[in-house]
């Protein structure tokens, strides 16, 4: 069936409610409403209010109270309506979610999802379009998924939904309603960790994640007509990464472009170029170069097109490096 | 007897102009011809700004915008509850207060086209710019109330939340804080009923948002937030209060968003249409008209008068916000009070190498 990547999540959290009943969903909006973004929609007609919990308006009440079902025996799905509004919650996550594990070694765990619509172009206020995985990824303890398509987001999310840690789950809110594709009714894994060779390619390896992939696969085509050969590794999880396919990619082309939609300093692509020249220094052909957003706060609507990295920004790293 | 009680308290509710426009004679504040005039065409420049933003939202000229119709008499009765020494922490609803302190409109209207420069507010207006992250404002308010006081200046500081921000902790701080540091604060909590679709009852389990001042040590009471008489009169008793020292207070305007949380949401999901019924017999604009009109200070040429001169008011200040030219490069000389060496390269490479 096809659907958008809004509808893949709504698919795939019906389809664990019914399989899991200790799956409990809270959120600002997320009931009646069925959530900003219509993610949650219908849940609370078929789950009813105990499984589907308009929260009081408070992201550190929504995230402290989702660790306390986790640990003990309930599998909470908490929703930020947007990433930008999660730093009151930042304290749990760091300070518990991410170390009670460790604390109690092994005792006490915390097997939660939270959703995270993040990133930007959807046309909205301040702190509506910010990219702040790296500052998760820093934290041991937590993983950190972002997929990149409604078919990775439903079979991400059902695996996150299994899974024995915190995963914060990164939606690209532009990507809700920008496509539909094939997604399969059925349930389906895919594992967290690994990423997805979406193109294979011999001359330039290009990583991405999230709604950068989207924009990157134009990209990609327009290298292609340059007679360049990309390939593209979508990291699907940024932590735990899969760095072997980023070093198994690189000993191939020698050459790296990595994007990202976060601000360039201490963006993920930082430890993404730090780990490939540790490590394949002797195969690299072409300096590490990275398509990221300015470090500046992101701007509103009518000027945010000049944050983004876009179609022509990358295009034009990808013929640089190749022909470097 | 070994139990004995430690504490009692209780929260009185206040109206004084009814909503058929009548003005209870035991508090009726008598206002003068001129304050009445004041009261009325503020509150009606605020619904037609409010309407032509809905209007120009569905039509791309404007980005999400979030709007007031129903709440005018929080925001103007408090505004003119103001004096020049005073300072105003809005919510984003409150969009009226920014022109009501001599701000002009259209950088009002620029907010809300999504241009930065809208925020560029000059500190003369003690108007503090406003932000979207609910609740934020409310303990900077208490801290900026307690400068005020220690550089020996003479006001207080009014600050304005909606029911959802007292779930947040900043709410809990703001309160607890003030209430300890003794800070001259008016917290002005508009409630008007819903958090985009979250109902006030599932908001919190009190009975009032008011009563929560009393677990901080001080003083709350609920209004009628649809009564800009209620809203004037408790507003400037309690700056009062507050600049002479009596510490902080904490208003609950009970009132309804007529409209939507933002033009991106359908309040027809969430809430019966009847609601926005009963509501709108309870209109703040309508009441204050009759009750104008009882004292002879309101006819239908008054009235013609009133939506010509606010329109044009309204028509003038989009002319010129639209007129208004952004530089792009601006999204990068405000980070640091000076640009860094690194940002000029970010900004060379995102313009002179042309991207877009």
């Amino acid at each position: 069936m096809k659907m958008t990547m809004a509808q893949a999540i709504n698919k795939c959290l019906f389809q664990e409610m019914e399989r899991d009943e200790s799956i409990v969903l809270i959120g600002e909006d997320v009931g009646v409403d069925g959530g900003v973004f219509r993610v949650t929609e219908g849940l609370y007609d078929k789950f009813g209010r105990e499984r589907v919990i308009d929260s009081p308006l408070s992201e550190s009440g929504i995230v402290g109270t989702a660790i306390g079902m986790a640990t003990h025996g309930l599998r909470p799905v908490a929703e930020i309506q947007f990433s930008g509004f999660f730093y009151n919650a930042f304290h749990h996550i760091e300070q518990q979610a991410s170390r009670l594990r460790n604390r109690t070694r092994g005792m006490f765990t915390v097997p939660m999802v939270v959703r995270l619509p993040y990133g930007g172009a959807i046309n909205a206020l301040e702190h509506h379009g910010e990219s702040m995985e790296s500052v998760f990824i820093h934290i041991p303890g937590i993983k950190v998924v972002c997929p990149s398509s409604p078919h990775d987001a439903k079979g991400l999310l059902a695996s996150s939904l299994t899974d024995k840690d915190t995963v914060l789950f990164f939606e690209p809110k532009r990507l809700y309603r920008a496509f539909r594709e094939e997604v399969p009714e059925e349930r389906y894994d895919i594992p967290l960790g690994k990423a997805n060779v979406i193109e294979n390619g011999s001359d330039v390896t290009l990583i991405s994640w999230g709604a950068m992939t989207y924009v990157s696969r134009e990209a990609v085509e327009e290298a292609k007509q340059q007679g360049i050969s990309v390939e593209h590794i979508d990291l699907r999880t940024l932590s735990p990464c899969d760095w072997n396919s980023i070093h198994r990619s690189i000993a191939k082309t020698g050459r790296a472009v990595i994007v990202h939609e976060a601000k360039k300093t201490m963006g993920f692509a930082a430890e993404i170029a730090a780990r490939i020249a540790e490590k394949d220094l002797m195969h690299l052909e072409a300096p590490i170069k990275r398509v990221t957003g300015w470090d500046i706060i992101i701007p509103y609507p009518p000027l945010e097109k000049h944050y983004f990295p876009e179609k022509k920004r990358i295009a034009r790293a990808i013929v640089e490096t190749a022909k470097f | 007897m070994p139990i004995s009680r430690v504490f009692e308290g209780s929260v009185d509710y206040i109206q004084i102009l009814d909503r058929y426009g009548t003005a209870d004679i035991n508090y009726d504040p008598n206002f003068s011809e001129e304050m009445l005039k004041r009261m009325y065409i503020f509150m009606v420049l605020a619904r037609r700004w409010d309407k032509k933003n809905i209007a120009l939202q569905r039509t791309g000229r404007m980005y999400t915008y979030a709007p007031l119709e129903g709440q005018e008499a929080i925001q103007v009765g408090a505004t003119l509850a103001l004096e020049k020494e005073d300072w105003a922490y809005p919510s984003y609803r409150e969009s009226m207060i920014y022109h009501m302190r001599g701000i002009p409109l259209s950088l009002v209207d620029l907010c809300w086209k999504g241009i930065e420069e809208g925020l560029k507010i000059d500190p003369k207006w003690k108007c503090f710019p406003y932000v979207i992250p609910i609740g934020t404002q409310l303990p900077q308010a208490v801290g900026a109330g307690y400068a005020l006081q220690k550089r020996g200046k003479k006001g207080a500081v009014l600050v304005f939340g909606g029911d959802g921000s007292t779930s947040e902790g900043e709410f809990h701080d703001a309160m607890n804080f003030a209430g300890v540091l003794n800070t001259p604060t008016v917290f002005l909590i508009s409630n008007n009923q819903y958090a985009i679709s979250v109902p006030r009852k599932w908001q919190t389990k009190s009975k009032t948002l008011a009563q929560k001042a009393l677990a901080y040590g001080f003083h709350g009471v609920q209004i009628d937030g649809n009564d800009i008489f209620a809203v004037y009169t408790t507003v400037k008793q309690a700056l009062k209060k507050a600049r002479e020292g009596g510490g902080p207070t904490l208003i609950e305007a009970v009132t309804y968003r007529i409209g939507a949380h933002t033009t991106a949401d359908d309040p027809g999901k969430y809430r019966p249409k009847e609601e926005e019924e009963y509501w709108r017999e309870r209109d703040p604009i309508t009441r204050l008209q009759i009750y104008m009109k009882n004292k002879g200070y309101w006819d239908s040429r008054f009235e013609e008068i009133v939506n010509t001169r606010c329109d044009k008011r309204i028509e003038e200040a989009l002319k010129e916000a639209e007129a208004f030219k952004q530089d792009p490069k601006e999204i990068f000389k405000h980070v640091y009070a000076d640009i860094t060496e690194d940002l000029e390269e970010q900004m060379k490479e995102c313009f002179e190498e042309g991207s877009q």
